[in-house]
């Protein structure tokens, strides 16, 4: 909106975080070289400027660190559950003390905005870690019986989209109830993984209870393929998982996959609409869309729909999209060129096949990756932009006429991650909640999150729960 | 019945079974929403070029009061030279939008003023309670007006309000509006904290602006909730809406509580991302605020000269 207020820059510092100019994979408590010396760099969607050259884990590295969780699992699961408690308070302290250099880093790293990770991703990441600390003496009273031991080895593989925020989600329960970890972070974003390696560091964790293998697909691969890992968990897109599953078929490893989505967020005529636009915002827009479980699909109901619309895109012209460091930025960079690439090319697919695309009046930086939000309309289920997840700041609206029309379009998806409801009315909420195959079901809100409340999906979306007292089930044997 | 409603909305005051019927069907207000939206926009960070400017806007937004029982001309007469020129020692310092006193002292405030862009304002209408027949509030009302007041401050009857008698307190505001006549422009006060839900604060706003307000203002300052970012970002949601459906734009006044400079800037970001800078102005937008000024003038010196001066450098009147 163009104002005679317009806010002068105000960029966080980014002297509060010191980025050397190369990292090591961190293999049984030790920053070490890969075994064949190959490296990748590192850089930032929102300049394109290198921030660093990581080591690139090959199959050597993935055995010699699944060794190292094997031999630190023995006396790490038989530490009592006050002791690993310790050492899980202790990490989420100091990812608490060091929490502004971590946001710094993880917006250089990401390209996503610091108010977002200043006031999203950090809080969440602190707050796993002290959930989790709770439970690690109590497992006894988790409902999973008396003494439930833990797996073993757990080989994790984590997406781009929330470094720091999925590491926390995959660590921290793994930790609490005894497993050992080797962690794959996105060939995208390693940085604050390498950094979180140094916090256990810090926190006097014990040697190869966490191990930090930074690399591509072909890394992940040999992480979920080695004989001796215990437990598998991904985070990822919809392909790599049913790989994955495939890899992991008729071998006794435990599986838990948290894939794509493409969220239903209906609107029902009698919703609370300033806060209703507010939630599509939030819904779609958070992280520039490159959510899984972002609210993709609007559903709103055509007695209100141009009314909606109206707000809804006056909205999106108050977004300030640029620097992901200034900290008044609403929308920053793609995470990458690839990515970018594809959400250019769904979209350029949503205007071929008819529906109509609007963005409001919005600069975007001349380097880095970026995408305006948009917003599609006259968009029907057989559209592609209605099925594929898009993983961008694309939102595509359709309508319904009834409440069992808005559940029958919600679920006619091959995924079922997550759906929002808005409407004032509390039976409502109730009726079609129950009906929406979808793991998370917000009502007048979208994309909230809490360590204490399970996470997961329905059909494409993945199956197994992180989070809450759930999410223990999947690092036990029970 | 009352013609105030703009034409478009003329049938809703027919009755008070149309104008209940019209006020619950207003969008229902998600309080954690509402909340959070205001908190998140507390959040932007206004810094150098934008926070000078924000702190003249605001300054020239402010209703510099005096409500106290112990007023006297002599007190009034301060703080009017006060809003002509806030900053003595800085003669580039904007004056406020107002001097607002009670009735009585509306000539006083006058004189004080007079040559000045600064207008007077005047809480009429039995304020702060509301509690008075509406042949009284009516005087009080002529009254201010006679004496030159600009601009009435009227409380809403919040009792009627609350007992669902809408069209009782619609009836009221027309009525004040017409004891103004071309004269002085009406700021109807809802006492937000009385209503105690954000549902009757939107309703509120509606009925004011059915009934002719041209500002609709949270609170007297004299209760225990007064302003608060949630209930002003509502306020704006409303005269939005409003003006979309009447095409009549109305101003918003937060009032009470509202005391310094980085607060008062988190409410013009509110102003500035909800409605945009066709509100960014004194005539529809105002800070209802006695203390607020002396931080802002603080905060201006600072800019100014890089250093922080104090209390002693800023008037106490």
């Amino acid at each position: 909106m163009a104002s005679a207020f317009e806010y002068a820059p105000a960029p966080e510092s980014r002297a509060v975080v010191d980025i050397a100019p190369s990292y090591g994979l961190f293999i049984d408590g030790e920053f070490t070289e890969a075994a064949d010396g190959r490296v990748f760099k590192t850089v930032s969607p929102a300049s394109e400027e290198v921030l660093s050259e990581i080591a690139q884990a090959g199959e050597a590295d993935v055995d010699r660190a699944v060794k190292a969780a094997r031999k630190a699992f023995e006396k790490w699961s038989a530490l009592p559950g006050t002791e690993r408690a310790k050492y899980l308070f202790r990490i989420a302290r100091i990812v608490q003390e060091r929490s502004r250099e971590l946001a710094v880093l993880e917006t250089l790293d990401n390209g996503k905005p610091i108010k977002e990770t200043r006031d999203a991703d950090l809080p969440l990441v602190a707050a796993h870690f002290f959930y989790y600390a709770g439970w690690a003496d109590k497992l006894d009273h988790a409902g999973f019986g008396a003494n439930p031991r833990p797996l073993g080895v757990a080989g994790q593989v984590i997406p781009w989209n929330f470094p720091l925020l999925m590491l926390a989600w995959k660590i921290a329960p793994a930790l609490a109830t005894g497993n050992t970890v080797v962690l794959k972070p996105a060939e995208t974003t390693p940085l604050s993984a390498l950094f979180f390696a140094d916090i256990c560091r810090q926190a006097g964790l014990p040697k190869g209870v966490v191990n930090i293998l930074p690399g591509y697909g072909d890394t992940g691969a040999a992480l979920v393929a080695h004989p001796d890992v215990n437990k598998v968990a991904f985070t990822g897109s919809t392909a790599v998982g049913k790989q994955i599953a495939k890899t992991v078929a008729g071998t006794r490893k435990k599986l838990t996959l948290e894939l794509g989505g493409k969220g239903a967020n209906i609107v029902f005529d009698d919703a609370p609409i300033d806060q209703a636009v507010e939630g599509i915002v939030n819904g779609i827009f958070f992280n520039q869309g490159q959510v899984c479980c972002a609210g993709s699909r609007l559903l709103v109901q055509e007695s209100i729909q141009d009314e909606l619309l109206d707000s809804l895109k006056r909205r999106l012209s108050t977004l300030r999209l640029g620097d992901p460091l200034d900290k008044n930025t609403d929308i920053g960079a793609i995470n990458s060129e690839e990515q970018l690439t594809r959400i250019t090319s769904l979209v350029e697919r949503g205007e071929a096949e008819g529906a109509e695309r609007w963005s409001p009046a919005c600069e975007l930086p001349t380097s880095g990756y970026w995408f305006a939000p948009t917003l599609f309309t006259n968009v029907t289920q057989a559209h592609t932009i209605a099925r594929d997840e898009i993983f961008g700041p694309v939102l595509s609206v359709l309508s319904f006429r009834t409440p069992d029309e808005a559940v029958a379009k919600a679920n006619n998806t091959q995924y079922g991650l997550s759906a929002g409801i808005w409407t004032e009315k509390g039976s409502r909420i109730l009726a079609v909640a129950n009906k929406l195959r979808a793991g998370v079901v917000w009502s007048n809100t979208f994309n909230k999150f809490d360590p204490t409340s399970p996470f997961g999906g329905y059909k494409e979306s993945g199956f197994g729960r992180e989070g809450g007292r759930h999410g223990l089930e999947a690092y036990l044997d029970v | 019945m009352s013609t105030a409603a703009p034409h478009a909305l003329a049938d809703v005051t027919a009755s008070d079974s149309t104008l209940r019927r019209f006020l619950h069907g207003l969008p229902g207000v998600d309080p954690v929403g509402l909340e959070a939206r205001a908190a998140s926009l507390g959040t932007r960070s206004i810094k150098t070029t934008a926070k000078a400017y924000a702190i003249d806007l605001a300054i020239s937004m402010v209703d510099l009061t005096t409500l106290e029982g112990a007023d006297t001309p002599g007190k009034v007469r301060s703080l009017g030279a006060k809003a002509v020129l806030p900053d003595p020692t800085d003669r580039t310092t904007p004056a406020t939008a107002a001097v607002c006193v009670y009735p009585d002292m509306v000539p006083a405030a006058k004189a004080a003023v007079a040559g000045s862009t600064v207008k007077v304002a005047s809480v009429a209408t039995a304020f702060p309670a509301g509690r008075a027949p509406l042949a009284v509030k009516l005087a009080d009302v002529r009254e201010a007006v006679s004496a030159g007041a600009d601009e009435i401050d009227m409380v809403i009857d919040r009792g009627a309000f609350l007992a669902g008698n809408y069209l009782k307190v619609h009836e009221e505001i027309t009525a004040v509006k017409e004891a103004c006549g071309s004269a002085a422009r009406l700021k109807v006060i809802f006492e937000t904290g009385e209503l105690s839900t954000y549902d009757n604060i939107r309703r509120a706003s509606w009925l004011g602006m059915l009934a002719g307000a041209d500002f609709i203002k949270t609170s007297t300052g004299k209760v225990a909730v007064n302003a608060t970012p949630a209930n002003t970002l509502l306020m704006l949601e409303a005269v939005r809406d409003f003006r979309a459906q009447t095409g009549v734009q109305v101003g918003v006044k937060p009032a009470g509580g509202i005391r310094t400079t980085k607060d008062a800037i988190k409410f013009l970001v509110l102003v500035n991302e909800t409605v945009g800078e066709d509100w960014l102005d004194n005539r529809w937008f105002r800070f209802g605020a006695s203390s607020l000024l002396n931080d802002l003038l603080m905060q201006r010196q600072k800019l100014a000269t890089g250093r922080y001066s104090g209390p002693d450098y800023v008037t106490v009147d």
